[in-house]
């Protein structure tokens, strides 16, 4: 991992100061600097915590206690894949399983060629064509180990 | 002229390959020389039949699904554009049985219009509401929402008027209207469905919120896992404002709201409403103590109305058509509507607006056919991972919120979660366990440790190991967990484990391999 540049400064600064404006600005911060940078550097959080006159512990704080932000680099595509209650009904256990054998990575671990990083998720919202599967920001029904197959197959080329 | 075609932009959709089917039609049509007009709508809840495409012949939509990509050369062939027969041809969208017998208020605009187009909103009875609640007092605006019988669609069920009228009572500088759109509980999807496929109805429903409390900001407090939603609100929101409906001056009433989305970061205890107003300070999302309620002091100290998006986007209707006309859906102390989310093992999975009063049974075999597996359905979850399993003798029991409370379960968020018999109760009992230890806030002890002891005990009695006294020290735990946590998390985690040891004991039986 290349250390934090003046450039990254530069882009924490400017997004720190997009959202001077908001009341409670601290989350709408966090989503944009780990848009940015595909996690939350630790070097972003001093700036932070002086922006917003808050202790770096207090915005550590925040950063751990939800589970989207990260503290370290994803792989190039985010796998999530639903383990709720109705997607269990739908045996996603399978759909795990393969995913995890697949991508050799266990849930927040990234696969070797560093294509992939796999989460579990707690309700995608799909629950009337589970198992769901999220890869980035695009969402799969029915996703048996068949179909998960397919699709990261097809993702792995992008 | 064009032939005009409505298909659904919805997540399900898409998550069904709704996009690829849009790309083939195109193609096809342009191969055939047929101009087209695709307008991209809501979906209409029948997630069983999406990718569902409609055709516009004779002023009516004519349905056919599910149409996936390699479909659609054999389906054009057949006569598509011209509505012709097909074996996956369904007649008018309004006769299919599953959405006939609905009672869509909330709803009724889903899958029928572009979901963030002012002027057909407009067109569909969109803004007489908030104009009819310009034309009140807060007062009389608050005193409807009373009437109407509305409580709290979150789960709570709380009558989102008395609510209301604890913060117009309130006199402040400042107060706020915040929408609670962090949908976690799984088997619900009614929350998103509205914002992507009717954004513009939870837009109205917060303004004359404001209107009716005197706030004049209002967020909704969206979760991150619904970017589909997202995108649909903030569309909706621009084009509101645009039009005058957000704003400095709302409708021209000289009234002020202003109306922004806030992204949640994964954390399934900001449905509860008081670290939801932590979340949106910037803070940890640790529960707070009540009292002071949010109503008196909420969102940075200030009188505070949060609802949930059903109960937010379901005011339109009852200012448009009053509170009688709401009132007279329902049974008993559940008036109205709710929309059902029909999920896990069923053939017709999808989403039923219904009255209160249909029973679960209607619901899981006459719209949702029975399992999808064709197994007999054993156990269903209603109300979320904090309902409790409900078994096949209470399936003749009425959704209604205190028929529910009599059988020791709960309606909620209206989810509704099938399994079929191949489902290991006690490994459901022991998910619901582990699912409180990764969300749990960690303020309340009982909450924080007991879940994960929870998880232990339940091994143990799964692997025969003192089984009754391991029995009794579950119950022990659950009833800790229950009278000693401040929110639903900690306090609603025994609802699934207890009920799934009293109503399938068996499973918890070590297991013979």
């Amino acid at each position: 991992m290349s250390a934090f540049t003046a450039q990254s400064f530069q882009a924490v600064d400017g997004i720190i100061a997009r959202h001077a404006g908001l009341q409670g600005p601290l989350l709408p911060i966090l989503h944009a600097v780990q848009d940015e940078f595909g996690y939350v550097p630790a070097d972003a959080v001093p700036r932070i915590a002086e922006a917003l006159h808050l202790s770096r512990a207090e915005v550590h704080g925040v950063i751990s206690f939800y589970h989207f932000f990260r503290q370290h680099a994803p792989g190039k595509h985010v796998v999530q894949v639903c383990r709720a209650e109705a997607c269990q009904a739908m045996n996603c256990e399978a759909t795990e399983a393969c995913a995890k054998q697949r991508l050799s990575a266990d849930y927040h671990g990234t696969s070797p060629d560093g294509q992939f990083t796999l989460e579990a998720v707690y309700c995608l919202g799909n629950c009337a064509a589970a198992p769901s599967v999220m890869v980035d920001d695009k969402l799969y029904g029915r996703v048996t180990p068949e179909r998960l197959d397919k699709i990261l197959a097809d993702w792995s080329k992008r | 002229m064009a032939t005009r075609l409505y298909i659904s932009r919805d997540a399900a959709a898409e998550a069904l390959g709704v996009d690829e089917t849009v790309i083939a039609i195109e193609a096809a049509a342009q191969a055939r020389g047929v101009p087209l007009e695709i307008t991209r709508v809501g979906s209409r809840g029948m997630v069983w039949l999406e990718p569902l495409v409609e055709v516009e012949h004779d002023g009516q939509r004519i349905a056919y699904g599910p149409v996936n990509a390699e479909d659609v050369p054999a389906l054009v062939e057949a006569g598509l554009f011209d509505a012709k027969p097909h074996a996956l041809r369904h007649g008018r969208v309004e006769d299919i049985p599953y959405f006939a017998k609905q009672e869509r208020l909330t709803f009724a605009r889903v899958g029928i219009i572009d979901p963030v187009s002012v002027a057909q909103y407009v067109a569909h009875g969109g803004y007489d509401g908030l104009k009819r609640a310009l034309s009140m007092t807060g007062a009389d605006v608050v005193k409807e929402v009373t009437d109407s019988g509305l409580r709290g669609r979150g789960g709570a069920a709380f009558p989102t008027g008395i609510k209301w009228k604890t913060v117009h009572d309130q006199v402040a500088d400042q107060k706020y209207v915040v929408c609670n759109a962090d949908e976690g509980d799984s088997g619900t999807f009614s929350d998103r469905m509205v914002m992507e496929g009717d954004p513009l109805s939870l837009v109205e429903g917060m303004t004359i919120a404001g209107v009716a409390v005197g706030a004049t900001q209002g967020y909704i407090y969206l979760r991150c896992e619904y970017p589909h939603a997202e995108k649909a609100l903030r569309e909706a929101i621009a084009n509101a404002r645009a039009a005058g409906y957000l704003g400095k001056d709302v409708c021209g009433s000289g009234k002020t709201f202003e109306l922004e989305v806030r992204m949640g970061a994964g954390a399934y205890v900001c449905g509860e409403e008081t670290s939801l107003l932590e979340s949106l300070e910037g803070k940890r999302a640790e529960v707070r103590f009540r009292p002071p309620l949010p109503a008196i002091q909420g969102l940075f100290g200030k009188p505070t109305v949060i609802n949930n998006v059903i109960s937010l986007a379901s005011l339109p209707v009852i200012l448009q058509k009053g509170a009688t006309f709401y009132k007279d859906f329902g049974m008993g102390r559940s008036r109205g509507t709710l929309p059902f989310q029909l999920a896990g093992n069923l053939k017709r999975g999808g989403l039923v607006e219904k009255a209160f009063g249909v029973t679960l049974r209607e619901l899981l075999y006459d719209y949702g056919g029975g399992s999808a597996s064709g197994r007999p359905i054993r156990a269903v979850q209603v109300g979320g991972p904090l309902g409790a399993y409900v078994p096949e003798k209470d399936f003749d029991t009425p959704l209604d919120y205190e028929a529910f409370t009599a059988i020791g379960a709960l309606v909620g968020h209206g989810g509704i979660v099938a399994f079929d018999d191949t489902v290991d109760m006690a490994k459901m009992a022991r998910y619901a366990m582990e699912f409180c230890a990764v969300e749990s806030c960690g303020k309340c002890t009982p909450c924080r440790i007991g879940s994960t002891r929870g998880v232990e005990v339940i091994d143990k009695i799964i692997a025969g190991q003192d089984t009754a006294s391991n029995t009794e020290l579950l119950k022990d735990l659950c009833n800790t967990m229950l009278s000693g946590s401040l929110c639903g998390l900690g306090g609603m985690t025994p609802f699934p484990v207890t009920s799934a040891l009293k109503h399938f004991p068996a499973d918890f039986a070590p297991k013979r391999s």
